[in-house]
């Protein structure tokens, strides 16, 4: 009867992720908060948006360069049937602006800035660094957690502006000298169909949505971990997992919310 | 890595994001279009302005030269009331112009200027007498295919 075991499981499985949901959202709060306390500091806090920003720069660059191109030749292979070539640059544009710009940059961004953030506070759990902050009387929300958490917020819409611009230009490579759409057009067609707060704004915003939610993943996730050399490694991976998912999920809510 | 070099790495990448946001909203979003702020006005009636939009562009001889700012309805006349915003060095005379175009089969629409002769120049917030409406393509279909089966008779 092992089978039957799956529904006293999820049973289970519920019991423990409402409070761990509840948690999750009070270890957000306490780092949100701790911008205030003493012990957060305005140089750590710049060592991450490097740490963040800055080494995930050309990441971003190639993978918006390529996705810019390949837009430009998938669209165009859809318009050239219609005629509609002219329509090419908007195509481009919008979906960049609207809804690619933010979910890659965001899931580039798990993959690159939130796994190593999750690593590092576990392993900083495992070895108990954490513990002996406590001890120092340092508040490790304001000294570890918090400097992280605002850099994510600030760095993804940073990421996000240059991934839009790189992909346009990208796009715009593509579509005129390759292919031979007017130039003139291209532009002229984008700027007259993109504005800049219901698209441009409003996709930045998307960007920052997603940075909190997945630095806040990361990091809750790393500050949960087992604290073993296998929980590290756990964690890791659920960080990037459950980020992923989450920046997907929160993005079709967003959608719906601002673009409609 | 020293610490002076991570505030200018950050300070660069802050500048980098900026300058980004700054080009997407001129290059891409086109808020350069307030640059017609300081433009005058004129209206012009259509009775039909097709899918003529707010921002459409205004144009003489292909070049802009301003843009829709308002389209709305003269309850007296029935006539849809289009009003431009026009860049203040371009003058037109009192017998200029106005069409609804398509900038290709299917591309937008916007406002054509035939600029006129008279030595006399409209005043800002005057009105463009001669119009001629946007071309209804759904209307010359249909008298394309109407045209095209009667003739087959």
């Amino acid at each position: 009867m092992a089978y039957l075991d799956f529904v006293p499981n999820l049973g289970r499985q519920v019991l423990l992720t409402i409070p761990n949901l509840g948690a999750a959202a009070s270890f957000l709060l306490r780092s949100l908060v701790a911008v205030i306390n003493r012990h957060f500091s305005i140089q750590q806090l710049l060592k991450q948006v490097y740490g963040f920003g800055v080494r995930s720069l050309l990441l971003m660059i190639v993978a918006a360069f390529f996705t810019g191109m390949v837009l430009g030749f998938q669209g165009y292979y859809a318009l050239v049937r219609f005629g509609a070539t002219s329509a090419l640059g908007t195509l481009v544009a919008l979906s960049l602006l609207r809804e690619l710009g933010p979910v890659l940059t965001a899931l580039l961004f798990a993959g690159r800035a939130g796994s190593a953030l999750t690593a590092e506070i576990s392993s900083m759990k495992a070895t108990e660094q954490l513990s002996a902050m406590e001890m120092m009387a340092v508040n490790p929300f304001a000294w570890v957690v918090a400097p992280r958490l605002w850099a994510g917020i600030v760095v993804v819409p940073i990421l996000c502006a240059i991934f839009d611009l790189v992909g346009i230009f990208g796009g715009y490579l593509i579509s005129v000298p390759v292919l031979g759409v007017d130039g003139g057009t291209f532009w002229a067609q984008m700027q007259s169909n993109v504005t800049f707060s219901g698209d441009i704004l409003t996709g930045l915003f998307k960007a920052l949505c997603f940075g909190l939610v997945v630095t806040w993943i990361a990091a809750w996730q790393g500050y949960a971990a087992q604290p073993t050399a296998e929980g590290v490694g756990n964690a890791t991976t659920r960080s990037v997992v459950t980020a992923s998912l989450a920046v997907l999920g929160l993005d079709f809510i967003l959608t719906a919310l601002l673009f409609t | 890595m020293e610490k002076r070099a991570i505030d200018w790495w950050v300070g660069i990448f802050v500048l980098l994001g900026i300058a980004a946001l700054v080009v997407l909203a001129l290059r891409v979003g086109n808020l350069s279009g307030f640059a017609y702020n300081d433009g005058y006005v004129l209206h012009a009636d259509f009775s039909n302005v097709g899918s003529l939009k707010v921002r459409s562009p205004v144009r003489l001889g292909g070049v802009t030269i301003g843009e829709v700012t308002h389209i709305g309805m003269n309850p007296k006349t029935f006539m849809a009331n289009v009003t431009m915003r026009i860049e203040p060095k371009v003058k037109l005379p009192m017998d200029t112009g106005a069409s609804i175009y398509t900038a290709g089969l299917l591309g937008e629409q916007y406002v054509a200027i035939q600029p006129g002769g008279m030595p006399q120049n409209l005043k800002p917030g005057g009105t463009i007498t001669m119009t001629q409406s946007a071309v209804n393509l759904d209307q010359l279909i249909g008298q394309m295919v109407f045209n095209k089966a009667s003739g087959s008779k």
